[in-house]
């Protein structure tokens, strides 16, 4: 008996001083920005005049202006297009180099190399390569100055700072057809695509589509060549394959990506500031930009951590089910 | 056993020497710390002309440079917060003159100076209009070292003259040449929006020649409705400004604007502050004119300026320092290499570049309006929802909507 509870003692000791500065550090500050968020704190001294969900209303509305809207629909257009590039390109390269080609190393390692890169020197990077150029100076730059040498001179357009948002209007047919089912407010600029976040993605995907062919590659590997020979023998043809077999073997390497890359996107803020800055019309501005120019330049400490709060929100929708069922498995096991 | 004594008396050695060396390290010495955001160029060796005239007269004290890396002082201003509020300020901060002081807490945090100002007779000396901005609730907290203009119109004399223009002194003025250049190919406006504040520099600018200077200072106060017909004029103004810039205005900054069209001759005008100076002096760029921005005559000005924190034990260092910052021979020194002037309204012209010398002049004879994206003329929370307003409207050209926007934020601002 006594063993035991001397063992007992002994791990409560070990695990308790990172459970206090967890629980201080982590979940205090977490406490501690909610409860700002819910005040009046815009100067240098905390001023926690409560005023309920002011804060929150104001970011969710059009006056005095819709940054934070814009910002939710840029996050939600760059969130799914990232995710959709690094894990399809990202399994495709798996894929090329799982062929067993001479020089696997050295094809591995160029695709692994941008992911060394910090986020700021990609931004800076990418936007020298995407940065448009002018129309009236007659000098076209980066890749559209590319296009028209190949004379492909059409395909030039404004990249990021094209402040477009291709969304459902609400005069157009399926605009009144939403409105008449009760869904108008989907008609609105703040549910579309914002078309400068594509060179943010393609930025972001350049970087971390290494990354998932990483752990694609590794999976692909670790599926017994075995299955895929039964399948074959079965007179399944190349594409059955994959499709039939080896997909739904990775299923939880997508997964475990899907997580990982979400919560970086939706806290994307480095490659953003380097890239593009908020963007014309706030076209390529994102939450995290936006809390630290409220908070830091502002002063608005009330605003920016309603802001940080929605961020918690968002991210632990994309985590916390994935945690609990992970966990759950685990106790099945 | 011995093993044991050995190894707890090392360890208690070796506490004892860092405790030591700690107690040590603190020792009382003569030293000043000066805290700023200027580190390169002419803003950094400004700064240390300044250290230098401060060295001779005082070669006694250490002067300890905590300058801070970083635009318009976004790090520094948030790392300066963070030791004020924190208990370890340093011995003299640098401040925009007017409402920024207001970030601070001013009261609670920053030593006011009403007697230094008598005691060096800087009431004399400077502009009323400056000594008004200068306050915040009724007391001065800083002394101002620079001055910058906001609202100059620069032009690129090449194209002017190949083109036989004049420099526009009217807005009608304005779009005929905007006219004339744009059947020459020739970009009007050049614009660089990256960092999201051009707009609203651009609009107070145009809001400044439309209201004039006692209305526009108005909006500030709430003396001016945002509602004014006159304001709707301004953004219409505006509106008709960014239509002929060059296209990728918002992957440049105001800079990369100048270098990709105006030195080449591919631009001829550009709206922006005599930081634009300083950037021509170090490009070796001398082929430029400069007007006020069309409209009267009026000096739209932001200061840097220097102010010490409240409470600290022992500020004869700091107030010495101030001393050679508002003195005429240390204004003369640091101006010149920073491309600005002085706030003293009697230093020698004659170490100025040109275009320094005319704004001297007109430092001393215009009426002088603060900026509002510069920090001077309002808190830093109003500034920021302004500035974002700007840049929507920059794309939108919603007239309407931006209007109602700039009164509702005036409206949470005012309603302290």
């Amino acid at each position: 008996m006594k063993a035991v509870a001397r063992d007992r003692a002994i791990s409560v000791a070990l695990v308790a001083p990172s459970l206090i500065l967890i629980a201080v550090f982590v979940y205090g500050f977490i406490g501690f920005t909610g409860f700002s968020s819910l005040t009046k704190w815009d100067s240098l001294e905390p001023n926690f005049k409560f005023v309920g969900l002011h804060n929150y209303q104001r970011l969710f509305s059009i006056v005095p202006t819709d940054r934070f809207l814009c910002d939710l629909r840029n996050m939600v257009t760059f969130t799914v297009l990232f995710l959709a590039g690094s894990i399809v390109l990202g399994f495709a390269l798996a894929i090329l180099l799982d062929r067993q080609v001479k020089g696997e190393g050295i094809f591995r390692n160029i695709f692994l190399f941008p992911m060394a890169i910090s986020y700021v020197v990609t931004g800076v990077l990418w936007r020298w390569i995407l940065g448009p150029g002018s129309t009236q100076s007659g000098g076209a730059l980066g890749i559209n100055l590319l296009f028209d040498k190949l004379g492909l001179g059409f395909l030039k357009w404004g990249w990021f700072t094209d402040p477009t948002s291709v969304y459902i209007h609400p005069d157009s047919h399926f605009g009144v057809f939403l409105s008449h089912i009760g869904l108008g407010g989907l008609a609105t600029p703040y549910v579309g695509i914002s078309l400068a976040m594509i060179s943010v993605a393609i930025a972001a995907t350049w970087q971390m589509s290494g990354y998932t062919m990483a752990m694609y590659l590794a999976a692909l590997r670790g599926i017994p060549t075995e299955m895929r020979e039964a399948a074959r023998v079965d007179g399944a043809s190349e594409m059955q394959v994959y499709m039939r077999v080896i997909v739904p073997m990775i299923r939880p390497i997508t997964l475990s990506a899907l997580i990982v890359l979400g919560h970086i996107s939706l806290k994307i803020f480095d490659l953003v500031v380097s890239m593009t800055g908020p963007g014309p019309a706030f076209a390529t501005d994102v939450p995290a930009l936006y809390m630290w120019e409220t908070t830091f330049r502002g002063n608005n400490f009330a605003q920016g951590a309603a802001i940080a709060v929605l961020l918690l929100l968002l991210v632990a929708v994309l985590i916390i089910p994935y945690l609990v069922s992970s966990t759950r498995s685990e106790v099945r096991r | 056993m011995s093993r044991r004594i050995i190894s707890t008396l090392s360890i208690v050695l070796v506490l004892g020497a860092s405790l030591a060396l700690v107690a040590c390290g603190g020792g009382k010495s003569n030293k000043l710390e000066i805290f700023s955001w200027w580190t390169v160029g002419g803003e950094g060796e400004g700064l240390k002309a300044l250290f230098d005239i401060y060295h001779k007269q005082y070669p006694n004290v250490q002067i300890i440079n905590a300058a801070v890396a970083g635009g318009a002082g976004t790090n520094a201003k948030a790392l300066l917060a963070t030791r004020l509020t924190g208990g370890k300020p340093p011995d003299a901060f640098q401040l925009h003159a007017g409402l920024e002081v207001e970030k601070y807490d001013p009261e609670k945090y920053i030593l006011p100076l009403d007697d230094f100002y008598k005691s060096e007779g800087l009431d004399k000396v400077l502009p009323q209009d400056l000594l008004s901005l200068l306050q915040y609730k009724g007391h001065y907290w800083g002394v101002p070292v620079d001055i910058h203009r906001a609202n100059i119109l620069w032009y690129n004399k090449k194209v002017f003259a190949d083109a036989k223009l004049q420099p526009p002194t009217t807005w009608d003025e304005y779009f005929k040449v905007v006219k004339a250049l744009k059947a020459r190919k020739i970009i009007p406006l050049a614009f660089g929006s990256k960092d999201g504040y051009e707009a609203g520099h651009t609009f107070e600018t145009v809001l400044i020649s439309v209201l004039g200077p006692d209305a526009y200072k108005g909006l500030w106060t709430g003396a001016t409705k945002w509602t004014d017909p006159k304001v709707a004029d301004a953004l219409n103004t505006l509106k008709k400004l960014l239509a002929d810039v060059n296209s990728d205005h918002s992957a440049l900054t105001w800079d990369g604007a100048l270098g990709q069209y105006f030195i080449t001759n591919k631009a001829g005008m550009m709206i922006m502050g005599d930081w634009v100076n300083g950037w021509f002096i170090s490009q070796n760029f001398t082929d430029y004119g400069w007007e006020c921005v069309p409209g009267p005559k009026v000096f739209d000005g932001l200061s840097d300026s220097f102010a010490l924190p409240k409470g600290a034990p022992d500020n004869t260092n700091a107030m010495n320092w101030l001393k050679v910052c508002a003195s005429q021979a240390g204004q003369g020194a640091f101006n010149p290499l920073k491309g600005s002037i002085p706030a003293r309204t009697d230093v020698d012209p004659s170490l100025f570049n040109p275009y320094s010398q005319s704004a001297m002049k007109d430092w001393t004879s215009e009426p002088i309006v603060p900026s509002v994206v510069h920090g001077a003329a309002a808190t830093e929370k109003w500034a920021t929802v302004y500035k974002d307003i700007l840049a929507t409207f920059a794309t939108s050209g919603d007239v309407a909507a931006a209007q109602k926007a700039l009164d509702q934020t005036a409206t949470d601002n005012l309603a302290k």
